[in-house]
């Protein structure tokens, strides 16, 4: 475009480099946009192909049975099924409790007020050192619980052996003792089971529950905050009537990525569920998951039981996208409406 | 200036709860006297020296340019500034009788005899029924909510328009709207004493002019304290009028008076433009 006063003008068109690299930006975005959904794609696609022999088979019963013995082709994952569920479920229960009033701890700030109403007393609450401490100290504590899933889920199988399962044997078993009558007290804890995979991988989801859920709480707008607190609210009434559920969005989605992450699980249930082919409600007894069942057989898979794993991975697959999709609709459902779409 | 003095020490220790209604009439018709004599955030002094009583079923109106403290001072009337991590106060704000900044006096308790109107409107996530009926159940309120519902919205005059989709969301509705139905749910609750930050300076000019109306006839039955930075709507809506400005009260007095026949340079000056 030629400079229409003639003069020095500071205003120009984009150039032609500016308009290749707004071009070249667009399509890079599409094209691993497009990758990443052809990757899922595949990988499902060639899952389901590897099972495709043990589908015409095994059939469904695959997913009724309850034998798993490779040596007369015998195959049923239903415990294994009920194993995954069982103690994703438990898991998500203990993690969710836990990881949401860890965030509400977080994102509310309650150790920042602690720590500045400590210096207060000190009278150092306006010190150009300590007056800067309650939010650090409120920041050390939120990496502190998002260090939880730096953790291997090696070390955390570990810990769960040989700290987890000695703490609380003398206790599963004094309650099998006493409550014995109760399914989830059936049993006694003899060494690997459900409970101390549950307290591990509740331990392992919540760093995910708190961080998600403390960011969907800390978005809240403020005006909202003041609106409650405005009316008169307690904080208490402002958090549970005001707060959770103008963040319930986030939180649920939260909880979804935590219970795929706990479905899927592998190393720490491998270690700790006991992997026994048993359909038990006792919370004591050992039992087995998917991804476990998975990670101790593909060794010495023979060829025609490789087809058989596959099937056993292609159903949890279907397990963890159904969660995720039934999640994500439920969502939209709730928040839709709340949030004046609807 | 008028400054009505009542150092009268707190005798009640349950607090604004329990005083009898009729406690502010005896004074003049004075329900609030607010006297700030320093008010800190931090360390950073943002109000001195200010000293406004507020009287019954009037409507009482800041001024002043950005910053010069009106919000502050509004803040201090039902305790918002308390959620302010470094807010401190000294002075008195004399409600009903008492100092609502006495120990014994629970802020959460004041807010619920105080209302509040904020400059944007924020209706919460949750129904237009339920956002009005928050006070009412706030209040543990046993009579009808749905007919103190309809009271509310028809005196914040947005009945009409929302009558047919209640359980429709707040947020749904349109600014003017939003705010309307935010006066709604603090006035359901009946409050003796309704603040309002700026509640029209987020609208377009119609939905202003509603709000303002809708002030107006809240009047009867409130009382109302109103901070703008609209000169205009000042002396539109207002029976007095404070100008703040720097932190520091410069003249209280009756709207058409401050207006007309400003005392203070510095009023005049700003009333006339000249700065702010």
């Amino acid at each position: 475009m030629t400079d229409p006063s003639g003069g020095t003008q500071i205003s120009q068109p984009p150039t032609r480099f500016q308009q290749v690299v707004d071009v070249v930006f667009r399509r890079l975005c599409h094209g691993f946009a497009w990758l990443s959904v052809l990757l899922v794609a595949f990988i499902v696609l060639k899952i389901a192909t590897a099972a495709a022999p043990a589908l015409r088979q095994q059939g469904l019963g695959f997913l009724t049975g309850t034998t798993w013995d490779p040596n007369t082709g015998q195959f049923g994952i239903l415990p294994e099924i009920w194993g995954t569920v069982f103690t994703s479920c438990l898991a998500l229960m203990i993690g969710t409790a836990f990881g949401v009033a860890a965030a509400i701890f977080l994102s509310e700030g309650f150790l920042a007020q602690f720590v500045f109403r400590t210096l207060k007393v000190a009278g150092l609450e306006f010190h150009p050192f300590f007056g800067k401490l309650p939010d650090q100290v409120q920041a050390f504590l939120k990496n502190l619980i998002e260090l939880l899933a730096a953790i291997p889920s090696v070390v955390y199988g570990l810990w769960g052996l040989f700290v987890i399962i000695p703490l609380i044997r003398p206790m599963c078993n004094w309650l099998n003792l006493k409550l014995g009558w109760v399914p989830f007290f059936g049993t006694t804890l003899t060494g690997p089971g459900v409970l101390p995979a549950v307290i591990v991988l509740s331990i392992m989801i919540l760093p995910t529950i708190t961080a998600i859920s403390r960011d969907a709480l800390v978005s809240v707008p403020a005006k909202l905050r003041m609106a409650a607190y405005g009316m008169g609210a307690t904080r208490w009434e402002t958090i549970l009537a005001v707060i959770l559920p103008t963040a319930a969005r986030g939180i649920v989605g939260a909880v979804i990525l935590a219970f795929g992450r706990a479905l899927g699980e592998t190393m720490a249930l491998a270690m700790l569920v006991g992997n026994a082919n048993r359909i038990s409600l006792s919370l004591f007894s050992p039992a087995n998951s998917l991804a476990a069942l998975l990670a101790n057989n593909f060794p010495e898979a023979a060829k025609k039981d490789v087809a058989v794993l596959m099937y056993a991975a292609l159903v949890l697959l279907a397990i963890t996208l159904f969660v995720n999709i039934i999640g994500s609709v439920i969502l939209e459902r709730a928040s839709s409406g709340l949030e004046g779409r609807r | 200036m008028t400054n009505i003095k009542r150092d009268k020490k707190p005798s009640d220790p349950c607090g604004v709860v329990q005083s009898s209604t009729d406690d502010g009439a005896k004074t003049d018709g004075v329900v609030i006297d607010c006297k700030i004599d320093e008010l800190y955030y931090g360390t950073f002094k943002a109000v001195r020296d200010t000293a406004v009583p507020v009287n019954r079923n009037k409507i009482t109106a800041f001024i002043g340019p950005s910053g010069c403290g009106k919000s502050t001072v509004l803040r201090c009337i039902n305790r918002m500034n308390d959620l302010v991590r470094g807010f401190r106060f000294k002075g008195h704000v004399h409600f009903r009788g008492k100092d609502i900044y006495h120990p014994s006096v629970d802020p959460v308790a004041v807010r619920r005899y105080i209302g509040m109107v904020f400059q944007q409107p924020n209706p919460f996530a949750m129904s237009i029924y339920n956002n009005v009926a928050f006070g009412l159940r706030l209040n543990r309120y046993r009579g009808s909510v749905r007919d103190k519902v309809e009271e509310a919205l028809t005196r914040a005059v947005l009945w009409e328009e929302v009558k047919d989709k209640l359980n429709k969301s707040g947020l749904s509705l349109s600014g003017g709207q939003q705010q309307r139905l935010c006066i709604a749910r603090a006035i359901a609750t009946q409050p003796e004493v309704l603040l309002m930050d700026e509640p029209a300076s987020a609208l377009d000019p119609i939905a202003t002019m509603k709000v303002e109306e809708l002030i107006r006839q809240l009047r009867r039955d409130y009382t109302i304290i109103i901070v703008t930075h609209n000169m205009q709507q000042a002396s539109r809506v207002s029976d007095k009028t404070a100008f703040l400005y720097l932190g520091r009260l410069i003249e209280f007095n009756d709207t058409d008076q401050l207006f007309t026949r400003p005392r203070e340079k510095q009023t005049e000056d700003y009333i006339s433009g000249r700065f702010g």
